[in-house]
């Protein structure tokens, strides 16, 4: 008695926190409303089977219960309801699986006008680059990393020369331009990942993964480290701002090229990048995996 | 399946395999430390398993603490946390619920269930169990290394584990591969016996289709660690080689904060495929044995067959099967070619068909039952709606482009811990509370019983279930602190703090079931014999407890389904397996008809 009551509450009050509860998906600032319709479509499609076991479950327990003198019925079998359950399954798997798959082709195939931008990846903090005039970014490796040369360019690539280096600070993206967006790693495993675009990939060292997507709304939004990549990951963030044309192109022309920023490093004492490298390889134990707070002063202005 | 008369049916082909003659133990300490009988080992495994659970249940709480109050303590370091997360995690998949479903209820109930005297290496058996607790041991000792436990994620994921950036790298890391690899070993040991017994001890008239879906379950599971359990073991093994030997199987070219490495040229992925190849299939090694053990709880106290035997036992072997081509989707986005997106999400969708039948015969057999609210029973139907919720949130993780977003948030968590944490305790708590009289002869305590059912279900709901909203905001998983962060609302702690206080509540209601199962020990009230009026055979023995070597002179034999509950035409609601056709008592008034049985 108590049970069924317990499984009705369980049932509904689920239904109703899901309407009523104050937590649900960021606003959306991508072209992926199509990944939200998809979790719309699941949600009506088990939400309904949800509903419906538990109120059944809570029928059989109170309709069923133990009374004095009654005896269950005998039916090991019914081949005909069997089927027929199984068929209607298998229609509601393939009603979310066929939109699934369908936005997922979208999802990889990325557009041929889609800039390229590269984020970079290390332990704590992203890294990105902009194919700059050229439109093509340089090649890179690893093993060229170095506290003149932390993105680890290949300096002899013609291409390379003029790509657009942002160290540690904010990355500026145009509106409603899609963006095929490249992901690299130094060290471990990093995932940029920013909620309102709803696209997300590992960064994997070794290769290079990537995402795309179009930002729909101006605004500054905050991307988080979604692998986990050691003690540093909760502090591990950047943050995205999308522009109005305009004022992207003010601010790209303010950022320096691989050309500029090799120069410079040769002649002082090296980039932001290598200087927070250097303070951690020289620190106590303590400092290299003590807390580091996470970046705030940029969203604050 | 037909119904015929029982007389039709009293054919039994001879034995193929003569009795054996078991190893007899003359000391206490051979008798109940180096044992050979099954029941014994099964205890140990199972007294292991939940001590190193509480342990777990432990670091559970230290890590809501921090989650819940940020700020508020300061030994709980962002090392720490991780190694708390990473911990609990291994403990409760690996050693805890895979120990106590195979090691534990396995072989209690294989040898039992089948009309077996022990298992058929007994030897090996008792190998097993000591080489488990070897492992456990292992890795109980890699809190007590300088620089702690690992703090990789219970997933291990490479390059991480074996970096300085990862608490536990210089000795953590090393104990928990070595612990794993022992735990493998003993669990071959352990697993090739449950399979060997199921296919060669069963008794006479023990057709595999006679079987209780509990030994299906087991069984099928069995089969799958051992098939998966060795790519965890290569894993193991070459990670340990990359952190000890220097080779690169998963480390590619590395810049670690300023420093090149000498490693170079592999890949982390393939570390990963490794892993999920063994760790897709854990799902399973862990539901399967769940989904048996409630099926024949729901049929013992709703007094009606399991609906749909041979559909469910079916769904077992092909769910187990299926669970082999599904591991990838674990890697959605990981970096992997994103074209097998397209087959991972459909194998992944098909394996739900076969479960939700599952979940329709079990809701079936309550229909038109005779539904006795025991505790057993409650926490068997606590399981199916807790595992229909967290089996739902898997069709969203699994759908391929629906998991982009969620994957790495508090969603894959509230997910997991519901589908394969909250459900398959459920099935243990239920499964203890039912085979508990058989082991010790009493009772588990009842009032202390239904304050933990109540508790441990309403608790653990209200703990998971708020949880996958996080998960829609975007909190990420395996974060020390969120900290300000401009898309998570300030509401976001509060919830956090709710879902704290609930995880603590249930964790103490734990507390009171570990003490019940002492106090009733010595001071329950004694049980008749097959208080539960069951069918299967484990309740049929000579003695309760069962004596050595299970069975007296002879070994039982059998003559029916598992499931002969509520017969018509029978004055017994129950015919047990053993229970000859010409022994079965007719109700009056059914003299003429005569009793329909199944049979197989």
């Amino acid at each position: 008695m108590i049970l069924a009551f317990v499984l009705v509450v369980l049932v509904v009050g689920s239904v109703i926190f899901h309407l009523l509860s104050p937590w649900w998906w960021t606003p959306i600032a991508s072209n992926w409303d199509y990944i939200d319709h998809t979790i719309t479509i699941t949600f009506w499609i088990t939400g309904v089977v949800f509903v419906a076991i538990g109120l059944f479950m809570a029928y059989c327990v109170f309709r069923f219960r133990h009374q004095e003198g009654t005896r269950a019925a005998y039916e090991p079998e019914n081949k005909r309801l069997e089927w027929w359950l199984t068929v209607v399954t298998t229609l509601g798997v393939a009603g979310m699986l066929t939109p699934g798959l369908f936005v997922w082709n979208q999802f990889i195939t990325v557009p041929k006008e889609a800039d390229v931008i590269e984020v970079m990846a290390q332990q704590w903090q992203f890294s990105f680059r902009l194919p700059g005039k050229d439109g093509v970014l340089g090649t890179s490796d690893t093993g060229n990393v170095s506290s003149e040369n932390p993105f680890g360019l290949n300096p002899n690539d013609p291409n390379g020369q003029d790509d657009v280096l942002i160290e540690a600070q904010d990355l500026h993206l145009p509106l409603n331009r899609p963006v095929k967006v490249l992901l690299r790693s130094v060290d471990t495993l990093h995932n940029f990942y920013v909620p309102q675009f709803r696209a997300k990939m590992d960064m994997v060292p070794g290769m290079v993964t990537y995402f795309w997507f179009t930002p729909t709304r101006t605004g500054t939004f905050e991307s988080i480290c979604a692998e986990l990549c050691g003690t540093g990951h909760y502090t591990m963030r950047a943050v995205v701002v999308v522009d109005e044309d305009s004022a992207y192109q003010t601010w790209l022309q303010e950022q320096s090229t691989f050309k500029q920023a090799l120069a410079k490093n040769r002649n002082s004492t090296g980039s932001k990048l290598s200087l927070a490298l250097s303070k951690r390889q020289t620190g106590s134990a303590d400092s290299v995996y003590g807390v580091i707070p996470p970046k705030r002063n940029s969203l604050r202005n | 399946m037909t119904d015929v008369t029982p007389e039709t049916t009293s054919y039994l082909a001879p034995a193929e395999v003569e009795d054996v003659e078991l190893y007899h133990p003359k000391s206490f300490v051979t008798k109940y430390i180096w044992s050979q009988d099954a029941k014994v080992i099964a205890i140990q495994y199972a007294v292991t398993a939940i001590a190193i659970g509480l342990v777990a249940l432990v670091l559970s709480w230290m890590m809501r603490l921090q989650l819940g109050f940020p700020d508020t303590f300061s030994f709980i370091s962002p090392e720490a946390y991780l190694q708390l997360i990473t911990m609990h995690g291994m403990i409760m998949v690996i050693y805890l619920l895979t120990a106590l479903f195979l090691g534990g209820f396995g072989n209690y109930l294989i040898p039992l269930m089948v009309g077996a005297r022990d298992m058929v290496f007994p030897y090996v058996n008792m190998l097993s169990y000591w080489v488990y607790l070897l492992a456990v041991l292992v890795l109980v000792a890699s809190f007590f290394v300088p620089g702690g436990s690992t703090g990789a994620g219970w997933t291990l994921y490479p390059p991480q584990a074996i970096l300085a950036g990862t608490p536990g790298q210089s000795y953590g890391i090393i104990l928990m591969l070595a612990s794993l690899a022992l735990f493998i070993i003993g669990f071959t040991m352990g697993g090739l016996n449950y399979v060997v017994t199921v296919l060669q001890a069963r008794t006479r008239g023990m057709t595999l289709m006679r079987m209780p879906l509990t030994v299906w379950g087991i069984f099928v599971a069995t089969i799958l660690a051992l098939l998966a359990f060795p790519a965890l073991f290569v894993g193991a093994v070459m990670m340990m080689f990359d952190r000890l030997l220097g080779t690169s199987f998963f480390m590619p070219q590395i810049v670690e904060f300023g420093e090149s490495l000498k490693y170079g040229g592999g890949s982390p992925i393939l570390f990963q495929h490794l892993f999920w190849f063994f760790g897709h299939p854990e799902v399973y090694i862990v539901a399967l044995p769940g989904f048996g053990i409630v099926s024949d709880l729901l049929s013992v106290h709703a007094r009606k067959n399991i609906f749909g035997y041979r559909m469910m036992v079916w769904a077992i072997v092909v769910i187990g099967g299926l669970s082999f081509v599904v591991w990838a989707h674990h890697m959605y986005v990981s970096g992997m070619n994103p074209y097998f997106g397209f087959f991972f999400a459909t194998s992944t969708l098909i394996i739900a068909v076969p479960t939700a039948i599952k979940v329709y015969n079990w809701v079936l057999t309550l229909w038109r039952g005779n539904i006795h609210l025991t505790l057993p029973m409650l926490f068997a139907i606590a399981f199916i709606i807790t595992f229909v919720n967290g089996g739902i949130t898997g069709l969203f993780l699994g759908n391929v482009v629906v998991d982009v977003p969620l994957s790495d948030t508090m969603f894959v968590v509230a997910h997991f811990h519901m589908v394969m944490g909250v459900a398959p305790i459920l099935v243990i708590f239920g499964a203890i509370y039912h085979w508990y009289p058989l082991m010790s002869g009493r009772m588990l305590n009842q009032a202390m019983g239904h304050f933990h059912f109540w508790v441990t279900f309403i608790g653990a709901y209200l703990i998971y279930f708020p949880m996958h909203y996080l998960g829609f905001i975007g909190v990420p998983r395996r974060y020390y602190a969120i900290g300000e962060t401009e898309f998570i609302p300030l509401s976001a702690a509060t919830l956090n703090e709710f879902i704290t206080v609930a995880a603590l509540i249930v964790g103490l209601a734990q507390v009171v079931f570990i003490f019940n199962l002492v106090w009733s020990l010595f001071k329950g009230e004694k049980s008749v014999k097959n208080p539960w009026r069951a069918t299967s055979l484990e309740w049929q023995t000579p003695q309760m407890p069962p004596a050595h070597g299970n069975w007296g002179k002879e070994l039982p034999v059998v003559y029916r389904w598992a499931y002969d509950y509520s017969v018509p035409g029978a004055a017994e609601d129950f015919l047990p397996q053993n229970l000859a056709p010409d022994q079965v008592a007719i109700a009056k008034g059914h003299e003429a008809s005569g009793v329909r049985a199944a049979a197989t």
